[in-house]
């Protein structure tokens, strides 16, 4: 198990990024009105944003990095770029460094993407953390985002009312006097199969096996090259390891569940979420959920919730907040950080 | 653990159960309309009220609510793999 401490960072910025289409779940045609209800009532979705056929995942966190570097005036002081993603422009390039240059960042700035899904956020913090702790760098920019929707199936009903589009941006400065974080993470690659697209990349080339929908359950219809989703391995995965993690991350901190703030989980679903906050034994309003307007966005999750659910408090407030991301690997990732005058935007994507 | 406790657990679960709808012998799978989401639920149920957390195989394994109390209850008592 991965658990660290760590120094010197200082989250200034969280800004997100929703597209402006909304698919409601009640309208989904291959519900009936009873099994539209029932998701709704056990996932949390009422509603979520689905981005247009020509807008990608660095689309939507261009637009949030581009209002906060014009906020912050800090263009030339990012020295890391990271763009956390499983839906790149391209198999190659990095969508990093096309971002690096659509920005106007210096050519000195590094650039590279990270493939993590749901995990992918609170590892992109611990990355910006390692590079900035040192004091040799001045500002991180944090990318993340996802555009899930253009993996599911529209027939298949346990992925595609599920997930929706979003992206965002977060800024973070070495700050010598920042109080200290912890981080706890893991990865078990025996629940690969769980999520999965399995063909399109070098196990399964496009030219090699047939696309053909195929209706693998009833009302369960996609082809290889769509995003499958075992829900239940999933609940099992998260409920076996997030409690576990995140009391990892207390236990390192020697804070107790009832001194955090908030605790912010990726928004799997609401099953999933209230079933691991009642295992922490906390009540609904120190666990922000976003779920119910944007569905599962996968690596934006967390972020879009921190500007959707706590804006005002992240801007007034010094907080102590405990992030946890879970989910496609599988792999999980926990910090305890505090937080302190934190600017955040929620924008539309047109 | 009771299974009269198991029974009006599930029942007050599902909106369309009343008390009485269901019994030891109930297959679970045949309630109306059930889906891999009415199995979510079930698991969910299970692990909060019991912290025993059922895997697909083993619900798999189950078809009446006799077969799911059994397993939550062995599980329980520290006869499988206890989340």
């Amino acid at each position: 198990m991965a658990e660290l401490r760590l120094k010197h960072t200082a989250v200034k910025a969280i800004y997100s990024v929703i597209p402006k289409r909304v698919y409601k779940t009640h309208d989904y045609p291959y519900f009936s009105e009873d099994e539209a209800k029932m998701f709704a009532n056990t996932t949390g979705i009422i509603e979520r944003r689905v981005a247009a056929t020509n807008v990608t995942a660095s689309d939507m966190c261009f637009k949030a990095a581009q209002s906060l570097l014009e906020d912050m005036n800090c263009h030339h002081e990012i020295d890391l770029l990271v763009f956390v993603t499983q839906s790149p422009d391209y198999f190659l390039p990095a969508s990093a460094a096309i971002l690096q240059d659509k920005l106007g960042l210096p050519t000195a700035c590094m650039a590279f993407d990270v493939n993590l899904g749901c995990s992918g956020y609170v590892h992109g913090l611990l990355l910006a953390n390692r590079y900035l702790q040192q004091g040799g760098l001045r500002k991180v920019l944090l990318l993340a985002g996802d555009k899930s929707t253009i993996s599911t199936h529209e027939q298949d009903k346990t992925a595609f009312p599920l997930f929706g589009d979003a992206g965002s941006a977060t800024l973070l400065e070495y700050d010598a006097k920042g109080k200290d974080w912890f981080f706890d993470a893991g990865t078990d690659g025996s629940g690969a199969d769980a999520i999965i697209i399995e063909a399109g990349h070098s196990r399964m080339p496009y030219q090699s096996f047939d696309d053909q929908d195929i209706e693998v359950a009833p009302g369960v219809v996609r082809s290889k090259k769509h995003l499958a989703i075992d829900g239940m391995a999933v609940f099992n995965f998260a409920l076996k390891n997030v409690p576990k993690s995140i009391n990892n991350v207390l236990d390192l901190s020697k804070l107790r569940t009832e001194q955090l703030d908030y605790l912010v989980l990726h928004q799997a679903n609401q099953l999933i979420t209230d079933s691991i906050r009642k295992k922490m034994k906390l009540p609904k309003e120190k666990c922000p959920s976003s779920i119910g307007k944007y569905g599962n966005t996968s690596s934006a999750s967390i972020p879009l919730t921190l500007c959707s659910e706590l804006s005002e408090v992240l801007k007034k407030e010094r907080l102590c907040l405990l992030l946890c991301g879970f989910g496609v690997g599988f792999s999980w990732a926990s910090l305890l950080l505090s937080t302190h005058n934190v600017a955040t935007k929620l924008l539309e994507y047109d | 653990m009771e299974i009269d406790d198991f029974i009006t657990a599930i029942e007050e679960e599902f909106d369309n159960l009343n008390p009485g709808d269901v019994t030891p012998n109930s297959v679970f799978r045949d309630m109306e309309g059930w889906s891999s989401m009415h199995a979510l639920i079930f698991v969910a149920l299970i692990d909060s009220k019991y912290d025993v957390l059922l895997n697909g195989e083993e619900l798999k394994s189950c078809v009446t609510i006799n077969d799911l109390f059994d397993i939550t209850r062995l599980k329980l008592n520290g006869g499988g793999a206890k989340a």
